[in-house]
Parts: C-alpha cells; structure tokens; sequence
C-alpha cells in the first residue's frame, strides 16, 4: 500500500512488527512502519473483531491502536520508532495485565 | 512539576508558533505543548526533517509548506519552553495544564491558556469506508512530509476541497500517480457571488489553476460532480463505487483516499465548556469568540483553526494577535500598545480571509455527504454503530439530541470521543427531526480529551 | 388538550418504568421528558442492583430493595422479549470492599444489624477476610482487608435499561414527548391538568418523577418532596478483556468490558463539573483495591447530579390534598426499576399505596419544617 520514496535518506532503525524484524526509516511513527512493512490491519475493533487500519494519522481518530512495547491500545501514529521496538497487532479488547 | 507560566499554548501549529513568538517577545513566559516531534503541526510537519534531511521534497511538497520553516525558526529561537511528544489530556476550572509524555504525567499551572489545536479532516462516512486501506487524504499527506511514503499500487482520491488537488499534485512531483480523483459535486452556482473576494485574495486563484493544469498534464482521470460513493472490499478496501452523469462506475483500488474538508479539532475547548455556535458556512461549529480571542471561558483564548478554519497564513496572523491579547489580559501591554500592535495583524487577516467565502461556498458539503442516506454506513467508528440504527431511534423513540442518543446507542463513547461522529451524529438528528442544526446542540465532551490511565490519576507516575 | 389515564413527568429511570408499568397495566400513559441538555441523574448511574448497603434503620428500605432485586431477573426477560433490547443483567451477588481492618469491623455491624432488623425473610450476607475475598476474585489488592458479600446484589446497564424502558412504553401504547418541560401544572383531586412542549394533558392521575424539578413540581401538587442534588463522580476505563468476576459497589467491569470507578458524594448544588482531587481520590483507591487498573487507560470521567431526598431515603406518597397525585423519587433508579414498573405502577392505577410504603411519604419531613 505504501512506499519509501528513493531519496527519503536511508537511515533505518530496527523495529519488530508481529515479531518479524522490519528496518523502519528513521523518524517515522510506528504506524507507518507498519504500513510499509506491508500490514494491511493493525488491530481488530474491541466490539466485533472488524479489521481496521490507520486513518487519520494525526491522532484524531483512534484507528491505529497497537500494542507498543508491551503495552496495548497506543495510538502508533505518535510513537517515533526506537531500535528493537516492539510493534503488535492490537487483538480486539486489551488485556489488563496484573 | 508545577511551573507558573504567563501563557500555555496547547498546540504547535502555525497558530500557536506565532503565538509563542509574540507572547515570548513581550515577555511573557510561555510554554508550548505538542503531541508530534517537531514543530509546525499538520501544515508544516516535520518541516525540520524535511529542511534537513530531505531538502529535494522542498520541491514537491511546494512554496506553502516551505514557507513554514520560518515561523519554525523564530519559534525556535524565540525563548519560549517547548514540550514536544506531550498530550493535553485536561485543562482545570483553575487552568492548570495536565499533560502526559513517554516519562509521566505533571500539572502544569498557567495564568492564560491559547487553545490552538488546530483542524482534523472532515468525517466522509460513506458504506466501506472504515475498511483497511481507507485513509484521509491528510493522512497521506502526513505520511509523504513526515516519512518521505507514499502510495504504492493503485490509489483514488474522493471527496471534495482544495486538498484534494494539493496532495494530488504533491503526489505527481513525488513521481505516483493516482488512478483517479473522484470530485463530488462543487457549488459552483452557490460560490459565484463570491468569486470577486476569492479573486482579490493572494494567490489562491493562481495556485489552484496551476495545480489543475498538472493533473491535466499527467493525464490523471478526473471526474467532478460523482454521488454515492461506496467502497467495497471484505477485510480491505479492493474498489470505490460511484455514480456519475446517471451511471454506476467501479474503479479498483488498493487505498482510497477520502476527503471533505477540514473542521476545528476542539474537544479541549469543548471539554471546558466554551460556548460554541453552528457556523452555517463552513457546516460545523466553531468556538465563540470575542475580538480578541477571549473564549466564553475566562483566561482561555482560540487561535487558528480551532475558531473557524482559516486556513495557515490567517492561523499565524491570528495566533500573533491571541497573544496580544494575552499580555493586555495579564497587564503586561496597555489597551492602546495593543490596539497599536493588532492593528496591521487585522488588515492582513482581512487579506487572507478574502478567499473564505468562496472556497466555503464551493466546496461546502452536500446533505448526503454529511447524514449519510445508505443505513448501512457506519457513523460512530468505534462503538461501529451504523446509520440506520441512528436514525430509527430519532424516528421511532423519539431521541432528539446527541447526548441521548450517544446513552442509548453508545456513539460517541469510544476512544476518540466523537471527534469522527460528532459532526454526523447531529446532521442526522437535525435531518430526521426536520430542525436546524443549532437546535440539536453538540455532545458533552469530558475530560481527558486523550488517554491516561487510571495509575497515571492516582498520582502513581513519575511527576515532573 | 389531550386526555391520558395518568400523566407521568420525568422520563428518566423512574419516570418511564412507572409509565411502562402503567402502560403495562393497560392504562394509557403520557410520559413528558424536558430536553437533550439537561442534568439527567439516570445518564450518570453506576448500573447496580444494590440491596446490601441499604435501610440501615429502616427495614421497610431494605425491604422495598430486596424485594425489587428479586423481581429484576424476570423483569430484564420481560424487557429483552419485548424491546429486543439486552440490559445486560447479571445477578450473582456483590461485595463491598473493606480496604481496613477498622472498615471491615464497622461493615460487620452494620450488616449484622441489617440482619437483626430484617425479620422474615431473614437478610442473610457473609464477611469475607483478605483470603476467603481473593479466592473470590484474584485480582483484589494485597492491603485490603476483605469484604461483605450478598447474593442480593446485582447489575444492569443503566442507559440500556433506559431505552427498553423507553421502547416498551412505546410498544404498549404509551406516548412520549420530548422537549417537554412543564411550563403549568393546573391541580384538583382526581384531575391534573399540565401545559409542556406547547401541548396540553389532562388526567386524573399525576406522577412526579422529575428528580430535581420534582421539588418545585411538587409544591403545586400537595407533595413534600424536598430533594437536593448531591454530585457524583464516576471514572469510565476503556474496554479490556473480562476480569473482574464479582461485582463490588465501587469498582464494576461492564458487559462491553469498560471498567466503573465510583464514586464520590459532594455538596455543591446544581454542579456537574469534574474535579481533579476526586479524580485522583477515585483512581487511587481503585487501584490500591484492583492493582491491574494501574496501566488500564480511562477514556471519560463523569459527574451527575444524584437526587437526594434529606435522609436518602425514596419519596413515595399520594397527595391528601390533590388525591391522584404520586411522588416518586430515589437514588436508585436501577435497583428500584423493576418494584417501580411492577409494584408501584400498579398502586397509582389503583388510587393507594400500600402500608410498607408509608414509611417513605414526604410529610416526614414536614415536622423538620415546623421544628
């Protein structure tokens, strides 16, 4: 769906998403990362379980949560990426860890 | 941390960069908070970056954006404290600023407060539209300036506004093309009483005539007056329906790019209860203010597209003069040192506001674009409640406001706080109730306006 | 000027059950509802079906609060057949959470004169320590002391009950109006004439179920009901996957998965602002009672106006002077919403409330006024 534009600069940083190593141009949001590494979703909705992506990419609409480091339900689109990042899908409702 | 500041901007927009450059100027000590990296907001993101490490994409993303860099820098240098990466999540009846970053939550106490949050895109819900590979045309536009990214595969522009022709020709000199842009309906008729402001106003004629001429030259397909969009897709978009000249036509896609306009993003104003009216014009509401950017609510002032979009030259000049108003509310200038510094800020708001009219007229939204007619279409993203069941409860339980209607069916509840159904939900009530939009009201918006946990409220975080 | 069997003002959690039951019963009931804006203690309710902290002293409460869960379970098929609408109805019994060893020794003696002055049937309840608490629900904090527990206790969805009660007056002939605040109230034994939304009724049955305005309402039509707001503060948390098992009276995760965090109890009139001391109050004994709350997100925080009559206690009474007119008002609009549509509706069509109920007319407090 997208792609990095040749003369972008070539600075990555090392990020996972899903577990698969992606190398993410430096200085772009964990959701876009996601979306160039080829994600079509990024989560599923807390009440169906529908599908969803990226929207808005300004931090308006919500659409982008993802599990980030650990902790679920970040809007991905406000988080630079940092080496050895960890980018998850975000699955339906998030679990309250104890 | 608790730090007494003269002024605190919420927001580093053109708006609130002038602001801070103005209010820092005179002395006033002022801290700006912002969400994004960088300053400059949507209009200028990652301008910084972009000046830096990708100067050739000065070229394609145009002398507007460009022009940005220089507010940039006097900000920059303007000695006002910057908290970048920080999210407002509510501002007190006493105006302490609680903001939250990767480390921890503070409070922050400040004697004024300039709201200048800026715009968000339109909500454009239309059947399909909260599939994957759905996004704003903004969205895109964020990417391309922030990241270098764009579109790869087939892509279609639709909606309506100047934007879409901007990212459209951004898009061009990026070197993608897309497949085409479906242009609902303009107003030309309804706009032509204003075409002599829009003309006399600077450049705006030029740059949208020569944006045209691009499209036509690349051979981008580009049809106007197209109804009815649908997109279609099972677990992402595939292809975007429409109806044009009477004929059902089908382009397949990999992203579609939607856009209607912009809007105040004014749940922080909202969530202090400033009084708002319906601005029939542009078809949303806007904060009332006064001449002086004072809002209903003592010690808090709106600049820039949060009052009313105004687009960005217009947001500075007016972030400028909020914060003329601020040192006059804090007795750092006197009423005529204020009326002396404003006075050349008005005559050039008035300039840019020339193109107003026009451009609101042209491109103000169809009823069908704003209640949606197919009662299928998803309004309220996050509690995915559709429009049939919206309008059912209007008609058939008698639900006449969006307060009742978010307790009965839950929109508006979600994370984002009605920000992508608000606009829609109250459309719809208005148009099933057969009333104005006024006398529909708006939904109570509650702090926070962006999310802390409950351990960061209880104090437990790391306070700064 | 339209005629009805019995017009009932207010169309919140009490108003519309009552005008449900009536319309249930077969009587045609109007139901006037003021606007969209307006203080509306039913969209600021907790949901619980809560019988084990009330009527200490006053067993007829107790009473009235038991009797009112047990008809609930049947009450939630009743509304679900005939609305569609699911109000979320769990009965499985609550705790009250003691966070102190001094807390949990004042609960015991409240609960256990609860017991003493319950007669039959017998209100049964059970402390639970710190352990016997965590094998009931594992995620309780390691500081608190333990609980009362019981099975009376339940929970509903307030604003879902709302609708139903909405749609089910509607589906058995009753008649809402919206944007009907009453703008004259025209009363005579028996006969009630009322002017709201530009629109005239007449019956000769009254019900006052207005909340706040229920007060001022009132004075024209024989009733004491002198109610005062008393604000609420309620913290709403975004969805997570189910964990609390068990129902507490502070701390309750929704069937959508929303955790409520209650609550506060402020004297500051007509005042429905949040604060940012409660707001904190509230997030730091939710957490030292549920430590997993600490990294959940909070997407709302909410305040309402409860409607408080001067010992917290229901208003029921039939006017002496105005014969017809019915006050209705408490705190409790969940709890209370089954007895309301299927006990106190059938005594406002049949002209005489029953002698529990006369615990709770208004004229107890009219010795307060003459003293």
């Amino acid at each position: 769906m997208f792609k990095k534009l040749p003369d972008a600069g070539t600075a990555t940083v090392t990020v996972l998403i899903d577990g698969k190593p992606f190398q993410a141009p430096r200085g772009c949001t964990a959701a876009a990362a996601a979306l160039l590494a080829g994600a079509t979703s990024t989560r599923t909705t807390a009440v169906s379980e529908a599908p969803r992506a990226p929207y808005c990419m300004m931090g308006v609409c919500f659409e982008c949560l993802m599990e980030i480091d650990g902790a679920p339900n970040q809007q991905a689109c406000l988080v630079p990426v940092a080496e050895n990042m960890r980018i998850n899908r975000q699955p339906g409702k998030a679990e309250a860890k104890p | 941390m608790s730090a007494a500041f003269d002024l605190a901007i919420v927001g580093a927009g053109p708006a609130g960069l002038a602001a801070a450059v103005t209010a820092a100027g005179l002395g006033l000590r002022t801290a700006v908070i912002d969400e994004q990296p960088e300053p400059g907001g949507q209009i200028y993101r990652a301008i910084e970056s972009v000046s830096t490490q990708r100067p050739a994409h000065l070229r394609i993303l145009g002398p507007d954006y460009a022009a940005g860099l220089e507010l940039v820098k006097r900000f920059r240098a303007s000695g006002a404290e910057y908290l970048p990466q920080t999210s407002v999540w509510q501002v007190d009846g006493e105006r302490n600023v609680y903001v939250r970053n990767r480390t921890g939550t503070a409070r922050i106490a400040a004697r004024q407060i300039l709201i200048a949050t800026g715009a968000m895109e339109r909500p454009l819900p239309v059947p399909g539209w909260t599939l994957p590979g759905v996004m704003t045309c903004g969205a895109a536009q964020t990417l391309l300036k922030s990241a270098g990214v764009v579109p790869d595969g087939r892509f279609v522009l639709a909606g309506s506004g100047p934007l879409l022709m901007l990212l459209a020709s951004q898009l061009l000199r990026a070197g993608v093309k897309p497949a085409a842009i479906l242009e609902t309906r303009p107003n030309t008729f309804a706009a032509l009483r204003h075409l002599p402001g829009f003309l006399a106003a600077p450049g705006y004629l030029g740059r949208g005539l020569s944006m045209l001429s691009e499209l036509r030259k690349a051979g981008v397909p580009h049809k106007t007056g197209v109804r009815r969009l649908h997109i279609h897709g099972d677990v992402r978009a595939r292809e975007i329906e429409y109806e044009w000249h009477g004929q059902i036509l089908r382009e397949s896609a990999d992203l579609v790019l939607l856009h209607q306009g912009i809007v105040p993003n004014a749940n922080l104003a909202w969530s202090l209860r400033c009084a708002h009216a319906w601005d029939f014009a542009q078809r949303c509401f806007r904060p009332v203010l006064d001449a002086w950017s004072n809002t209903s609510v003592d010690g808090v002032l709106i600049a820039g597209d949060t009052g009313g979009i105004i687009g960005a030259r217009a947001a500075a000049l007016s972030g400028h003069l909020a914060a003329l108003s601020v040192a006059f509310n804090v007795a750092k200038i006197s009423t005529a040192e204020r009326d002396r510094l404003a006075q050349p800020m008005r005559a050039e708001i008035k300039r840019h506001l020339r193109a107003r009219p026009f451009l609101d007229a042209l491109y103000r939204p169809p009823q069908e674009m704003v209640a949606p007619r197919d009662d299928d279409t998803i309004v309220c993203r996050c509690e995915e409640i559709r429009a049939g069941e919206i309008r059912r409860l209007v008609t058939e339980q008698g639900c006449s406001g969006p307060n009742q209607m978010k307790s009965f069916a839950r929109c508006g509840m979600g994370p984002c706080q009605g920000r992508l159904c608000g606009l829609t939900v109250v459309e719809m009530i208005a148009e099933s109730r057969g009333v104005p939009v006024p006398e529909v009201g708006y939904y109570r918006i509650r702090s926070p306006v962006k999310p802390v946990t409950v351990g960061e409220l209880a104090g437990l975080g790391l306070d700064r | 000027m339209s005629r009805y069997d019995t017009i009932v003002i207010g169309g919140g959690l009490v108003g519309s059950a009552i005008a449900y039951g009536l319309a249930r019963g077969g009587l045609k009931a109007a139901l006037l509802d003021e606007g969209d804006v307006a203080f509306r203690a039913s969209r600021g309710n907790f949901g619980l079906v809560w019988v084990q902290s009330k009527g200490i002293g006053v067993p007829e409460y107790q009473r009235w609060s038991r009797l009112s869960s047990g008809l609930w379970d049947d009450f939630a098929v009743e509304l679900r057949q005939e609305t569609g609408i699911d109000c979320a109805h769990e009965h499985r019994g609550g705790v009250t959470i003691c966070l102190t060893e001094q807390d949990f020794a004042q609960r015991r003696q409240m609960m256990e004169r609860l017991r003493l002055e319950s007669g039959e049937p017998c209100f049964e309840y059970q402390m639970l320590g710190h352990d016997e608490l965590r094998k009931l629900m594992p995620e309780i904090g390691p500081e608190i002391a333990g609980a009362s527990y019981t099975r009376y206790d339940g929970a509903a969805n307030p604003l879902y009950l709302l609708r139903a009660l909405h749609a089910a007056l509607l589906k058995r002939g009753g008649h809402y109006f919206a944007h009907s605040k009453v703008a004259s109230l025209r009363a005579a034994p028996h006969d009630f004439t009322v002017t709201a939304g530009g629109a005239t009724f007449s019956a000769p049955r009254l019900v006052l179920a207005a909340g706040l305005g229920n007060k001022e309402l009132g004075t024209q039509a024989g009733l004491n009901m002198p109610v005062q707001p008393e604000r609420g503060q309620i913290l709403v948390t975004e969805r997570v996957k189910p964990v609390l098992g068990m129902l507490t009276l502070l701390v309750r995760q929704t069937a959508e998965g929303s955790v409520m965090i209650g609550e506060s109890h402020e004297d500051v009139g007509l005042n429905d602002a949040t604060t940012p001391e409660v707001q904190q109050a509230l997030a730091a004994r939710a957490v030292r009672t549920f430590p997993f709350l600490r990294d959940v997100r909070v997407v709302r925080h909410w305040a309402a106006l409860r409607v408080l009559s001067p010992d917290g206690l229901p208003i029921y009474e039939q006017s002496q002077q105005y014969p017809g007119a019915f006050a209705a008002t408490c705190h409790s609009g969940v709890t209370l919403a089954a007895a309301h549509a299927l006990r106190y509706a059938g005594f406002v069509a049949d002209g005489a409330l029953p002698a529990e109920l006369a615990r709770f007319t208004g004229q107890r407090f009219n010795v307060q006024k003459a003293a």
